[in-house]
């Protein structure tokens, strides 16, 4: 039975009053991720707003071992986590490499590449806020086209994000999915399913950002779910190479009533520089990854 | 919470503890407010519904019928409001008079 609000897990390893900016999605992200790992997980964090909700020395908001590493070895140091565990004979443990998407994407990427080479035994969490909001919304490849950040400053970001699931997957490795915090469940039943699986484990999280995205702290949920109803965001697994649409974007591939993108964008301020034509862009490029992602989930039904 | 400087301590690490940001309740400048006449759960007296506690970012709603909100660290984002099915919480304006009211010395760690 999918996983829902009630049968949920009630013990909580994130503790209130943490240095998250309110509306934060990471918040709900950790939450459910650390229920479905049952707390038995070590982190390593690289500089990102997770370091930021994690606290400053003396004190910390979450009770998991959290290991700060340099923002390039994640996975590096996941990795040597996992082999000394190994060599101490510890297999209750899931070693979690928690990162933003600009430490995974951008300057985590070789680390996360040679850990997936590898098949280091590492779950690898992205969760992607779509620019390096820790250091003040800075572009980040993960960025999408029209998005204006401080470093894009006057007509938004030009092209568009990388493919990031697409990457990992070209490594072969036995898991990858997305989730979004939008949608608890989901994101709880497919950490639960990479926590009982060895090898290099991907998960591609979508985490909407108030003060980057500049939409109300109110509406966080609301995004989240509406990035995945207009398909911006699609939720899948691929396990063993064979790749399902799950929970909402199966639901939606199945009825066919798809938002449209500008539905999601207008609520953000980031798209205020928007032109028509680029929405139009967006909108093709959307719809193309979703019409890839419902043929390949038919064809390997 | 209890000490937060393990002075005995070897190593430098960092230990878990509420409040690690300071009263995050001081951030609020709206506060949610749930009408039991209007909650799911707090009508039927039993555990259903919980989308606030499910959805809540800083972990401050609890599991019980009807929901509480630890009103010493809510930041006030609004997510509950925004969740909920029956809208059964609004926000309304902070005062300073309550906010001096709800704050407890002892609950705090930095002190």
């Amino acid at each position: 039975m999918a996983t829902n609000t009630l049968n949920l897990p009630e013990q909580e390893y994130m503790l209130p009053g943490n240095r998250a900016c309110a509306g934060c999605s990471v918040g709900i992200v950790f939450r459910h991720m650390s229920k479905a790992l049952d707390g038995k997980a070590i982190f390593v964090v690289p500089a990102s707003c997770f370091t930021v909700l994690c606290g400053m020395y003396p004190t910390a908001s979450v009770q998991v071992p959290v290991m700060n590493s340099v923002f390039p070895g994640t996975a590096a140091c996941a990795s040597g986590i996992a082999a000394s565990l190994k060599k101490q004979g510890r297999d209750d443990l899931t070693v979690v490499a928690m990162a933003g998407d600009g430490g995974t994407a951008d300057i985590g990427m070789q680390g996360l590449s040679g850990a997936a080479e590898r098949n280091a035994n590492v779950f690898f969490v992205c969760y992607d806020n779509e620019a390096y909001m820790n250091t003040g919304t800075q572009r980040s490849s993960l960025t999408p086209l029209g998005a204006k950040t401080t470093t894009t400053p006057a007509k938004g970001k030009m092209q568009f994000a990388k493919d990031l699931p697409a990457i990992v997957e070209a490594h072969d490795i036995p898991y990858i999915a997305t989730a979004s915090p939008g949608y608890p469940g989901d994101l709880y039943d497919k950490v639960c399913t990479a926590r009982g699986i060895s090898g290099t484990r991907f998960m591609h999280i979508n985490a909407p950002c108030p003060p980057g995205w500049q939409f109300p702290t109110a509406e966080t949920v609301a995004m989240a779910q509406l990035a995945v109803e207009t398909g911006a965001f699609i939720l899948f697994e691929i396990m063993d190479g064979k790749f399902q649409l799950t929970g909402k974007s199966l639901a939606l591939a199945d009825k066919d009533n798809r938002q449209p993108v500008r539905k999601f964008i207008e609520l953000q301020s980031r798209f205020g520089v928007l032109d028509e034509e680029t929405l139009a862009r967006l909108q093709e490029r959307v719809d193309e990854r979703w019409r890839k992602a419902v043929a390949r989930h038919r064809a390997e039904e | 919470m209890g000490q937060t400087r393990h002075c005995k301590q070897k190593t430098a690490m960092s230990w878990p503890c509420v409040g690690e940001a300071g009263r995050t309740g001081d951030w609020r400048t709206l506060r949610p407010v749930v009408d039991p006449e209007k909650c799911v759960a707090a009508r039927k007296g039993k555990i259903v519904c919980m989308q606030c506690w499910m959805f809540c970012p800083d972990n401050v709603i609890s599991r019980t019928a009807p929901p509480e909100i630890d009103m010493e660290y809510c930041k006030g984002c609004g997510v509950c409001v925004q969740v909920c099915p029956s809208q059964a919480i609004e926000m309304r304006p902070e005062h300073a008079e309550d906010v001096a009211a709800s704050t407890k010395e002892e609950a705090s760690c930095d002190r």
